[in-house]
C-alpha cells in the first residue's frame, strides 16, 4: 500500500489500520493522526483502516515556547 | 509587643491565578523549547515553579526508535498542566489542525495557546486570521488563551469572543527587548475580564517583574530561561522575579516624586 507519511512518499505491506502503521513505522505511542485532514480518534486506531494514497500525518508534542 | 508573634506575611492567601477555572499557586508559564536537552527542560521548570508548560505539536519524527525519550516523559501531563501551542502556524487553517491535533493527542484536553503569525521576520500576530481562528476554536469548545500584540482594542475583542486568557506580546517573541509599551500593557489590564498574561519578549528578570507590576495576571515566556548561559538558575530568578513583582503590585507602589524626600525626622537633630 502507497502512503503518504507526514509528506514522505512510503510503501508499506500488511498494513491495514492506524494501528499496524504506528506498529510497521516504530513509533512511540504518544501520538496523534490526521487521514486526509480528519482526525482518527485516539481509540479508533485499532480500527480505522487504511487507503491506499491516503494522506497521513502523525504528530506528537515537541519542545516549544 | 514582642515582636517574634507578629505574622510575617501579609500576602493574601488567595492570591491565586484561575485559567479555565482551575486554581494555579504559581504565575510564571513556561516553555519547553531551544533547551539542550529534555533533561535540561525539565530541571528548568522544575526551577521555575511553574504549573503550566507550553509544547509545540509537529510531525513525529519516522524512523526514530522507539525508545527514544517523549518530552511529555519529561514534563507529565499528571504533574503539569500542558498548554500545545500553535506556534509555526500562518495562516487559520494550519491552527485549527494543530489545536485538534493537539486535544486528540492529549486526551481531550481543550486548552490551547492560539498564536497565528504574520512572518518571520517579526513573529507578530496575524490580527484577521487569529480572530478567525479564535472564533472557531471557540465554538469547537477549545479554552483558547491568545497570543496577540500590544493592542487594548484587540484584547477586549478576544476577550468578549469568548477567549478564556488574552496574551499581549512584550516584545517580539525571542527577542528579549523586554516591555515595549508598558503603557498599553496597563490599559490593557484594566479594560480586562480575564486574565492577562504578557507572552514573548521577555529577557530577564526585571522584565517579568515590570510585567508583574503593572498587574498582568502572570507571564509566559521560554528563550529567556533557555538561552540563558544557566537555564536552570534563570528559571529559578524568574519565579522569584514574578512573585516579587506580584506582591509589589498587590503593595501598591509610592507615588513618584520629582524632588527628594527625606527618610528620616526633620525635627529633634542635635545640631543646627
Amino acid at each position: 500500500m502507497n502512503l503518504l507519511v507526514n509528506g514522505e512518499q512510503t510503501s508499506l505491506t500488511n498494513v491495514a489500520t492506524v494501528s499496524d502503521l504506528i506498529a510497521a513505522l516504530e513509533i512511540g505511542s504518544n501520538v496523534a493522526v490526521e487521514i486526509n485532514r480528519e482526525i482518527v480518534s485516539r481509540s479508533a486506531f485499532d480500527q480505522r483502516r487504511l487507503a491506499d494514497g491516503d494522506e497521513i500525518e502523525i504528530v506528537t508534542a515537541i519542545g516549544g515556547g | 509587643m514582642n515582636a517574634s508573634v507578629l505574622p510575617v506575611a501579609e500576602k493574601p492567601d488567595e492570591d491565586t491565578l484561575i485559567i479555565a477555572g482551575k486554581v494555579y499557586s504559581s504565575r510564571l508559564l513556561v516553555g519547553t523549547g531551544k533547551y539542550r536537552d529534555l533533561e535540561e527542560t525539565g530541571r528548568a521548570i522544575e526551577a521555575s515553579g511553574a504549573e503550566i508548560v507550553t509544547v509545540a505539536i509537529r510531525r513525529t519524527n519516522i524512523g526514530q526508535t522507539k525508545d527514544e525519550p517523549n518530552l511529555l516523559d519529561y514534563v507529565s501531563p499528571d504533574r503539569y498542566t500542558i498548554l500545545p501551542n500553535t506556534a509555526g502556524c500562518f495562516d487559520a487553517d494550519s491552527a485549527l489542525r494543530t489545536c485538534r491535533l493537539a486535544r486528540e493527542l492529549l486526551g481531550g484536553h481543550d486548552l490551547v495557546k492560539l498564536e497565528v503569525l504574520g512572518d518571520k521576520k517579526t513573529l507578530f500576530p496575524d490580527i484577521p486570521a487569529t480572530l478567525e481562528a479564535a472564533e472557531i476554536l471557540v465554538s469547537e469548545g477549545f479554552k483558547v488563551m491568545v497570543y496577540t500584540n500590544d493592542d487594548p482594542i484587540m484584547a477586549l475583542r478576544f476577550e468578549e469572543m469568548g477567549c478564556i486568557a488574552v496574551m499581549p506580546l512584550a516584545a517580539p517573541i525571542g527577542s528579549g527587548l523586554g516591555i515595549r509599551n508598558p503603557y498599553n500593557i496597563r490599559t490593557i489590564v484594566e479594560n480586562a475580564g480575564v486574565p492577562i498574561l504578557v507572552d514573548a519578549g521577555v529577557g530577564t528578570a526585571s522584565d517579568a517583574a515590570i510585567a508583574m507590576e503593572l498587574g498582568c495576571d502572570g507571564v509566559l515566556m521560554n528563550t529567556a530561561i533557555a538561552e540563558a548561559k544557566n537555564p536552570v538558575l534563570m528559571a529559578s530568578a524568574m519565579n522569584k522575579a514574578v512573585e516579587a513583582g506580584r506582591e509589589a503590585y498587590l503593595a501598591g507602589r509610592m507615588p513618584r516624586r520629582a524632588y527628594a524626600s527625606a527618610s528620616s525626622p526633620i525635627d529633634g537633630t542635635f545640631f543646627s
